[in-house]
């Protein structure tokens, strides 16, 4: 998918379903699943999700069917889409975390490992980002990523902690915990009160990680956080990141990797042409 | 699925009590069955809205919406020769295959009737509203019979009601769910993508979340 001087796009974990929406999917140059766990979560009650002004607010809970249930059931058809498969990792210990990274490491279908490490909707595990990624290190040979907080006194300490435990590359940055409330009610948005923050307000927040993390360590980078344009894609590689990651955007545009490819083109001096009006194709 | 996303002009906008009907050229997008949605592009907004289709005739998709928040009003200040990304048809319609329809709606839940009258070729509705105002809506759905609060449309429900298809506010469901097993019920909840990407639609349907883009937006509990 892509072309001369355009990086990689994958998608943020969550905000795509590739089995609902495969024809979309495929258009990435890496797909990446919904967050992991060892057991099956039901996910938060709802009200889950929430409009601000320059952002949402979403508090999803991790709903997943288990890591048997997924290398069993959803991974099969994730293979079948024809893109890398990366599957998101998350738990609340470090065994967790070792635990599903040791069965993914039986399956060939899975090309990359992301830590979710920076969950703000459920409960943290009591140990370091560090210590994690160590966990997951010892389970797995495949390529690790650890997805950090922008939430963080120093990110760029972080990123050189997990990169010393056996990180492979940074997922830069996870939603930054935020609050909402309902101007009538005076109850918040969100059934579960805070939850992650996400869109175009987090953008400038996630560029400084991003500068801050490749300053600090040589690892890969995949940046994210409010990205819409081809504009946000270049923004993102001068800080550093060597691919980008697509979010809230899918929420407005499911082909946005499309039309930031082409943005992205134009703006090297291609004659990439745009269609204005042009109806898409079907996303299932 | 066949949920195609096109950039359609508004062709009109008129205004219905305190509801605005929204006229977009229909492009090359389906019109769905009814009950299904479309993600309306609000111009300003992060997110788009979910609306039902209201009609669709001549070439159009029309789209009854209540301006009750930053998105809605956007989108009721859309004008002629404006132009937004629209996406769908999404979700699930109303079964179409009943032998004694009733349509049951209140307020804007009116949104999706006439094109449901329309696609079974006409059936009996019961509307309720909570103002006169608000009840002017009533017009676009010639024949059915309104009531205004204090009165409550479920206090013209028929003691054998046969199919009921029904979309309004949800203590208004909730009654309909207790009182007629196996009603077609179009729920709601905010969403963002439409399409089943984001798991933030999510209703609780017998002990499980089930995303209501998905599943929904229609939901039948067994007769």
């Amino acid at each position: 998918m892509t072309t001369a001087g355009t990086p990689p796009i994958l998608n943020a974990s969550g905000c795509l379903d590739a089995l609902t929406a495969p024809r979309v999917a495929q258009r990435l140059d890496a797909f990446v699943t919904k967050t992991v766990t060892p057991l099956p979560r039901d996910g938060n009650p709802p009200p889950r999700i929430a409009e601000t002004e320059c952002g949402m607010l979403n508090s999803i809970g991790l709903q997943n069917p288990g890591i048997d249930a997924f290398v069993r059931d959803n991974l099969p058809l994730l293979a079948e889409l024809g893109v890398p498969v990366w599957v998101s990792v998350g738990g609340f210990s470090a065994d967790d975390y070792a635990l599903v990274c040791t069965r993914l490491d039986e399956c060939a279908d899975v090309s990359t490992i992301e830590l979710n490490l920076s969950c703000p909707n459920v409960e943290e595990a009591a140990e370091t980002a560090a210590e994690l990624v160590a966990a997951a290190r010892r389970a797995t040979t495949k390529p690790l990523y650890a997805k950090l907080s922008p939430a963080t006194w120093d990110v760029a300490e972080s990123a050189r902690a997990v990169g010393s435990a056996g990180a492979d590359g940074l997922s830069l940055v996870n939603t930054l915990r935020g609050l909402g409330f309902d101007r009538a009610s005076g109850q918040p948005l969100l059934a579960r009160g805070a939850g992650g923050y996400s869109g175009p307000a987090l953008r400038p927040i996630a560029l400084a990680c991003v500068d801050a993390c490749a300053r600090a360590v040589a690892l890969p980078i995949v940046g994210m956080g409010g990205v819409g344009s081809g504009r946000d894609v270049e923004d993102f590689v001068s800080a550093g990141a060597g691919s980008v990651a697509l979010g809230t955007i899918f929420f407005s545009d499911p082909w946005a990797p499309d039309r930031i490819r082409s943005e992205l083109e134009a703006a090297g001096g291609s004659d990439a042409e745009e269609v204005p009006g042009r109806v898409s194709e079907s996303v299932a | 699925m066949n949920a195609r996303r096109e950039r359609l002009q508004v062709v009109g906008l008129e205004q219905i009590g305190p509801y605005g009907l929204i006229r977009l050229e229909r492009g090359d997008l389906e019109t769905g069955v009814a009950g299904q949605f479309f993600m309306l592009e609000a111009p300003g907004r992060v997110l788009p809205r979910p609306m039902s289709l209201c009609r669709a005739v001549s070439g159009e998709l029309q789209f009854l919406v209540d301006p009750i928040g930053p998105g809605t009003r956007a989108l009721c200040a859309l004008a002629r020769g404006d132009a937004i990304h629209v996406f769908g048809p999404l979700g699930n319609g109303f079964d179409l295959d009943v032998r004694r329809p009733l349509l049951v709606a209140g307020g804007i839940g009116i949104a999706p009737m006439p094109y449901l009258a329309e696609s079974l070729g006409g059936a009996p509705a019961i509307l309720g509203f909570r103002s006169h105002r608000h009840a002017e809506a009533a017009k676009l759905l010639p024949g059915a019979v309104a009531v205004v609060e204090p009165r409550l449309v479920t206090e013209l429900l028929p003691d054998d009601p046969g199919d009921v298809l029904a979309c309004g506010p949800e203590p208004m469901l909730e009654v309909l769910r207790t009182l007629v097993r196996g009603a077609q019920l179009a729920w709601e909840a905010p969403m963002a993508c439409g399409y089943g990407a984001c798991y933030g639609c999510v209703v609780e349907r017998d002990g499980r979340y089930v995303r209501l883009c998905v599943e929904g937006p229609i939901l039948q509990d067994a007769a």
